[in-house]
């Protein structure tokens, strides 16, 4: 319905979509397992409907709201969207949702509202990877985004992918899509948008400080500690041409985005 | 079992199918992803797909070799003996392709790119020396040179021990979350490798009871 609607988005120039199948195939999502593709799996149970997610923090219309009030409001549209692994591969994402700015308006956020954070479902019931002994991540999920980086039009929330709902795997039934920065910031499945004054704890930046910023732009310049960040693998990648291109600073959107870093230092904000 | 392995290594026509029974085995997995990655069938990242499986079975060979000595004195397995060899170059093969695989594939032979990862990142540089070690281990695995080196052959191949430390490392080094694989991998590593500084033990104390 709402769906079916969406405006079409523009194609990326001379950049061809990753192939569906791929897009719900290769997917990371840890309360699912752990290999690439364990979300497809073992996600498909996942219940979806009914659906809530709390609004709560700095803003003046706290509250927990039905999926279906959140997304009244929102004429839906399709973004296609590069998304870049922090693992250095990528694809080209066509995306279907609503300006995250549009949303945070509807709820006025007060001065105090420095940032945002999102978290995902939490039951480990559903979600085998929760569940999992060796887990070096605590659970749940948890994201963040400065407010001006969540107020920018670049920023989405996603319902779906392709023209249909989101598959499980890729965080139905609403996700965060914030394509300059490594993917593991499009938080899925989320359950709880909280606004803080203070820099939210986010879930790879607790885990692994030295490896994960809370900033986690992508940038060619500055490594992951164990792996080069200068390239990637657009997928799908095939043998015999392994599909390596250059990174592009804030994953080529640094027209758009660049000025929110303005005077910060990338290598130490990474 | 009716006919027992040691059995079957008695007449020669045994020894002579056993062996290609035990040298084409190895070959499976090789013959098993090449099919996948003819047949299109590796998902959307192949390269991945095929460097993390050449990878695993590259431990795998490794600690299939390293378990012949304890195998053999625990279990009296005597016949493993004759394929220690044999594993220990799959061991190396398997490395080269996990090599080759990664350095064609993941880094697409872009020289700027091989000089980084061999010069910056610690986790391809241990599994580098370790592959440069199989190497020597390999080249030096034939009856001339086991010849030539005398009792330095010996000591020479022990560097087996530190290069299977070299390669746990790499391994668990590559990990984002999830140590389970690894700590299961690791925990037969230890076994392995305690057998031996145990067996040492044991016999270093026999040898002083006997003075």
């Amino acid at each position: 319905s709402q769906l079916r609607a969406a405006k079409v988005g523009a194609p990326i120039a001379g950049e061809s979509l990753t192939p569906y199948g791929h897009v719900i195939g290769h997917n990371n999502f840890y309360e699912f397992g752990l290999g690439k593709e364990d979300p497809k799996a073992k996600a498909q149970g996942l219940n979806t409907d009914p659906w809530k997610v709390e609004i709560s923090g700095e803003v003046a219309k706290p509250g927990t709201y039905t999926l279906e009030d959140l997304l009244k409001p929102h004429a839906l549209e399709e973004r296609v969207y590069r998304l870049r692994c922090v693992e250095a591969w990528s694809m080209v994402i066509p995306w279907i949702g609503f300006s995250l700015a549009d949303l945070i308006k509807r709820f006025e956020p007060t001065g105090n509202a420095k940032y945002v954070e999102f978290t995902t479902l939490h039951d480990p019931s559903q979600m085998p990877g929760q569940r999992s002994f060796f887990s070096t991540l605590d659970w749940p999920y948890v994201e963040g985004l400065r407010m001006d980086e969540a107020m920018h039009p670049l920023t989405i929330l996603a319902v779906g992918v392709y023209g249909d709902a989101l598959p499980p795997q890729n965080g139905a039934p609403l996700r965060l899509v914030v394509p300059w920065k490594y993917g593991f910031k499009s938080i899925k499945s989320i359950v709880r948008i909280r606004f803080t004054e203070q820099m939210p704890e986010v879930t790879w930046n607790q885990t692994a400080p030295r490896e994960y910023g809370f900033y986690a732009n992508v940038n060619p310049e500055v490594d992951h500690p164990r792996w080069s960040q200068a390239t990637e693998r657009r997928l799908p990648s095939s043998l015999f041409s392994p599909n390596i291109i250059d990174t592009r600073k804030f994953n080529g959107y640094a027209d758009q985005v660049a000025h929110l870093y303005s005077g910060m230092d990338l290598r130490k904000w990474f | 079992m009716v006919l027992s392995i040691a059995e079957i290594h008695r007449s020669k026509g045994g020894r002579r199918a056993f062996w290609w029974l035990l040298f084409l085995l190895p070959l499976l997995p090789l013959v098993w992803i090449v099919h996948k990655a003819v047949s299109q069938d590796l998902g959307a990242d192949p390269a991945q797909t095929i460097v993390t499986f050449l990878g695993l079975w590259t431990l795998r060979y490794l600690l299939i070799t390293l378990s012949v000595t304890p195998c053999r004195r625990l279990f009296g397995w005597l016949w493993m003996q004759r394929y220690r060899r044999m594993y220990g170059l799959y061991t190396l093969f398997y490395a080269s392709l996990h090599l080759l695989a990664f350095a064609t594939f993941i880094l697409g032979w872009r020289p700027e790119l091989i000089a980084r990862e061999l010069s910056e990142r610690p986790y391809i540089i241990v599994g580098f020396i370790a592959w440069s070690g199989l190497v020597a281990l390999g080249i030096t695995s034939t009856r001339g040179w086991v010849k030539r080196l005398g009792r330095h052959w010996q000591q020479l191949h022990y560097l087996v021990y530190p290069i299977s430390i070299l390669a746990m490392i790499h391994f668990a080094w590559l990990i984002r979350a999830g140590y389970g694989q690894v700590m299961f991998y690791a925990l037969i590593l230890l076994v392995l490798l305690g057998y031996r500084v145990g067996y040492r033990v044991k016999r270093r104390q026999r040898v002083l009871q006997q003075h």
